[in-house]
């Protein structure tokens, strides 16, 4: 038995598991990866060495969290896929093929974030990647694409192009989704941003970076399709009242990230839509608990805030699970948390002008007849408006008429589109349609490996 | 009148029952409950399923039959009307065994009950060799198994979403997200849902699964049903392995392996476990050893519907007449019988199904 | 024509692995849906529902588009490591087709 079983050693996981090892606390961290890390740290350890200086001080300040899992308290499993987890909590994972199951008093939920689903025509192709997926590249495995374009919106698209560019292979072109109005109606929200100016500089620098180097830049950008038949061969789009047209090898696409709820859904938590952000998140208090006493989540996966503000919110919650254990006392805790709060308050400014003006690109949000939404199962937006007129309320109704979110992944990339197109065909909020009910497996797993898992004895 | 039949329940049963009156001309108003609801027919393992059925009761076995009989026509129909492909095979299906006694006990059975239907039970035992010809991918520990020639089996998620579409297109009306609370009647009956809907009909008819236990009563039935928790696993996508479906697996249609089912009396707890989920996965592979290498996709429970000696209710209400309770746990075997004899009893033709010996009396 | 990905530090251990009966040289212990990306091979698999080409898409686990048959059960590509030997097969496409 563990006081605190952790799921993902990204920066919320990594911060959390030391805060609470320090007050005493046993710790289990399980990680999917072969390295701690996360996504925005993914292999920092072996990498910062490498390639520390094309990625930036953003990846190479991972290197701080990854140096602090080096604790007596704390036990980290790396390559360990989590599968289920019943209460009272105990959680199934494998590693290398061979089912363990491990008890704890408390869970952390740190799953981090999954690049919004981007539903445009020719997505599914070959070639076509999530923007996170070229960065994830290049930092793992030092590869990058060559004839790459970039399309979407976020600053994330601004740091890999910038990235690339270090690298000496500039992506061919920027193609951004967002509009001056979109700027114009975030300008609200810049007061308050300027305290988290660190940020907003940082995006300048880039994109003159970019300038400088001569990529090309469209904003206001329509009308987004990938041509192809075996692979991506051209972005197709309309900027500035003009049909383009860029060949390209690869195509990566970006419109913001949403918290990987997968986990949580799992376990029937409590998920509200945040209509800032589009997207579900679990709904927590001030420490993270969710609306399951034992079980707490911590960072993106919490609503989208970053790495830093991941790290804080880590802290937070193992200072409160110290507490409920008996480690921490009342008075301890909340003078740890103070200065944890000010620092969050402080990396969260920016969020509220960056998510105004960088918003999802809408007809991906409710894509056309013809896209495909299920990736796995290849359902398209106009399957799922037929299942609506068939009586369709809710997307567990569409699974069982036409097996959307039925596949490998489980409907990741998938749910939220199913759940915005059900609620604009029948004029409801997100709230009201729901999602997908998620039952294990959360990732599939032999059923050699189930087979062979030896329960404790009380089953 | 509003409508000549009130449907209570969107489900496979209710569905089936109100494509047939449809089909007959009568006006149809189904009422369907949310996207949270316990769905059965969203959960089910989808053989259309005669042998073990009916063991006490030879007018169930015999109803089973009749049903899948219909199946194939009803199928035909139902498919081409909607564009769905059912994803009907009626080639049989198996009982396996892990041990000559449990085989030779069940065979004994099967003749008992064999001869109580008229020698009409056609089913012959295969040893491990002929099993082994007819299933090569079978496992050491099955010495053999009862090879049924009415068994078969459909896509029941298929089945569901062609019901649904095709009872609209005959004209069906379709009332989704609501519960009914209440039902009275006067001159006709009166249903009042959970958010104030009211609707008027001739007549009504109670499919509303576990539902029909707290609304039975109100119409004068007895509806004693209770969950019993089904667990289910399905694989990823596989090429050809399983040839005929069993109770323990079939391939389905897309391709996945869907492993079946526990049976367990948790009240409405519809969550899997790991338990639930090893044992299954351990059934699989005892019977399949190659399974042990393929992935889980997912698991899910659903609810079965189930009365005191596990047969279905047709029953009139005695204190309302034109009231009817439908329930069963075999929604997608009984659904050819539900959409083309049901109706006869409902309209009380001369053609009516004998249906007596599944009435509530028998609970008294 | 470039190749679509350029690999920026070439060099280190490689092994030998076969993909759909194919040859390959690949850099010991890297991630494997990124060594054959950078082998020039874009097309994973075609899809069991409609037989459509798919490849790498989100590169961390949760899109189950990298799927390859290694030794005869599925994985993600690029949830493994590139080791001597491996035996890599793509899923091809409907079963009954």
């Amino acid at each position: 038995m563990h006081d605190l079983i952790v799921i993902g050693a990204g920066p919320a996981g990594m911060a959390a598991a030391r805060e609470a090892a320090e007050t005493g606390l046993s710790v289990l961290l399980l990680d999917e990866q072969r390295r701690a890390g996360g996504q925005i740290y993914r292999d920092v350890d072996r990498v910062a060495p490498l390639r520390g200086d094309l990625l930036g001080r953003d990846y190479t300040e991972g290197l701080a969290l990854t140096r602090r899992l080096d604790h007596a308290a704390i036990t980290h499993v790396a390559g360990a896929v989590v599968w289920q987890i019943e209460t009272p909590l105990r959680v199934a994972y494998s590693i290398d093929d061979k089912a363990h199951v491990a008890k704890g008093r408390r869970l952390l939920i740190a799953t981090g974030a999954l690049e919004r689903p981007m539903p445009l025509p020719g997505w599914t192709l070959p070639g076509v990647m999530s923007a996170g997926a070229a960065q994830i590249l290049l930092k793992q495995s030092g590869i990058v694409a060559q004839r790459a374009v970039l399309a979407g919106s976020g600053p994330l698209l601004y740091l890999v192009a910038a990235q690339m560019l270090r690298a000496g292979t500039p992506p061919l072109a920027l193609v951004e989704t967002q509009s001056r109005a979109d700027l114009a109606r975030a300008m609200r929200h810049l007061p308050a941003a300027l305290r988290g100016w660190r940020y907003l500089a940082k995006g300048m620098a880039m994109l003159a970076a970019l300038k400088r180097a001569g990529v090309a830049r469209h904003v206001g950008a329509t009308g987004l399709a990938i041509e192809g038949q075996d692979r991506a061969r051209a972005l197709r789009f309309t900027a500035g009242g003009k049909s383009h047209r860029i060949e390209a090898d690869t195509v990566l696409l970006h419109h913001g990230v949403v918290p990987n709820t997968q986990t949580a859904r799992s376990m029937g938590l409590v998920h509200r839509w945040n209509a800032a952000q589009s997207c579900f998140a679990p709904t927590l208090d001030d420490w993270g608990r969710s609306s399951d006493p034992e079980v707490f989540i911590a960072g993106d996966g919490a609503g989208i805030g970053g790495a830093r503000v991941a790290a804080l919110a880590g802290q937070m919650a193992a200072l409160q699970i110290a507490h409920d254990l008996g480690a921490l006392s009342p008075a301890r805790r909340d003078q740890a948390a103070a200065p944890l709060r000010r620092a969050m308050a402080r990396e969260r400014a920016a969020r509220p002008f960056i998510d105004a003006a960088y918003p999802p690109h809408a007809p991906a949000l409710l894509p056309e007849d013809d896209t495909i939404v299920c990736r796995c199962e290849e359902v398209t937006a106009g399957d799922i408006r037929r299942y609506a007129k068939m009586g369709c309320d809710g997307p567990n109704q569409t699974k069982a008429f036409g097996r959307p979110g039925m596949g490998p992944c489980q409907g990741r990339y998938c749910g939220l589109t199913v759940t915005q197109l059900l609620s604009e065909a029948h004029g409801r909020r997100p709230d009201e349609t729901g999602y997908y009910r998620i039952r294990p497996p959360l990732k599939p797993v032999t059923l050699g490996e189930i087979a062979a898992l030896e329960l404790p004895k009380e089953d | 009148m509003d409508t000549d039949y009130a449907i209570i329940g969107g489900g496979i049963v209710g569905l089936s029952v109100a494509w047939g009156l449809l089909q007959r001309g009568r006006r149809v108003t189904v009422i369907d409950g949310d996207d949270g609801a316990f769905r059965a027919s969203r959960g089910n393992f989808g053989l259309i399923w005669v042998q073990s059925k009916g063991m006490k009761q030879p007018r169930y076995a015999a109803w089973s039959q009749q049903s899948a009989a219909a199946w194939k026509g009803f199928a035909e129909e139902l498919g081409e009307a909607s564009g769905t492909d059912l994803g009907l095979e009626q080639k049989g299906g198996y009982d396996f065994h892990f041990s000559e006694e449990s085989l030779a006990q069940t065979v004994a059975q099967y003749e008992t009950l064999k001869t109580r239907l008229g020698g009409n039970y056609p089913y012959e035992v295969l040893g491990r060799n002929a099993l082994k010809q007819e299933e090569p991918a079978i496992g050491p520990g099955v010495v053999g198994a009862i090879l049924h020639h009415q068994d078969g089996h459909a896509n029941p998620l298929r089945l569901l979403q062609a019901l649904a579409a095709d009872v609209r297109r005959l004209g069906g009306r379709v009332l989704t997200g609501k519960t009914v609370v209440d039902v009275t009647k006067s001159d006709g009956f009166r249903l009042t849902c959970d958010d104030a809907t009211a609707l008027t009909a001739e007549k009504v008819v109670l499919s509303a699964g576990l539902g029909a236990a707290s609304l039975g009563p109100k119409m004068g039935f007895r509806a004693p049903v209770r969950p019993q928790r089904g667990q289910v696993l399905i694989t990823e996508k596989l090429p050809p392995l399983i040839n005929r479906p069993s109770l323990i697996a079939r391939q389905v249609s897309e391709g996945g392996i869907q492993i079946g089912a526990t049976n367990e009396e948790v009240g409405f707890d519809d969550g899997v476990s790991l338990p639930g989920i090893g044992g299954l996965a351990r059934q699989a592979i005892e019977a399949y050893p190659a399974l042990a290498r393929v992935r889980l996709l997912r698991s899910w429970a659903a609810l079965r519907i189930l009365t005191p000696d596990g047969l279905p209710i047709y029953q009139q209400s005695p204190e309302m007449p034109g009231a009817f309770l439908v329930t069963c746990h075999s929604g997608v075997t009984l659904a050819a019988a539900h959409a083309r004899f049901l109706p006869d009893w409902l309209e009380g033709t001369d053609t009516a199904p004998q249906l007596e010996v599944f009435n509530e009396a028998r609970f008294s | 024509m470039k190749p679509a990905f350029r690999d920026l530090a070439p060099g280190g251990r490689r092994v030998g692995v076969t993909f759909d009966g194919r040859a390959l040289q690949l850099p010991e212990g890297q991630n494997l849906a990124a060594a054959l990306l950078a082998a020039g091979i874009g097309r994973f698999r075609d899809t069991p529902v409609s037989g459509a080409p798919r490849g790498p898409f989100c590169m961390m686990g949760a899109c189950y588009d990298c799927l390859v048959l290694i030794d005869g059960c599925t994985r993600q590509a690029c949830q493994t490591e590139v080791r001597d030997g491996l035996v890599i097969d793509t899923p091809r496409g409907p079963a009954d087709a």
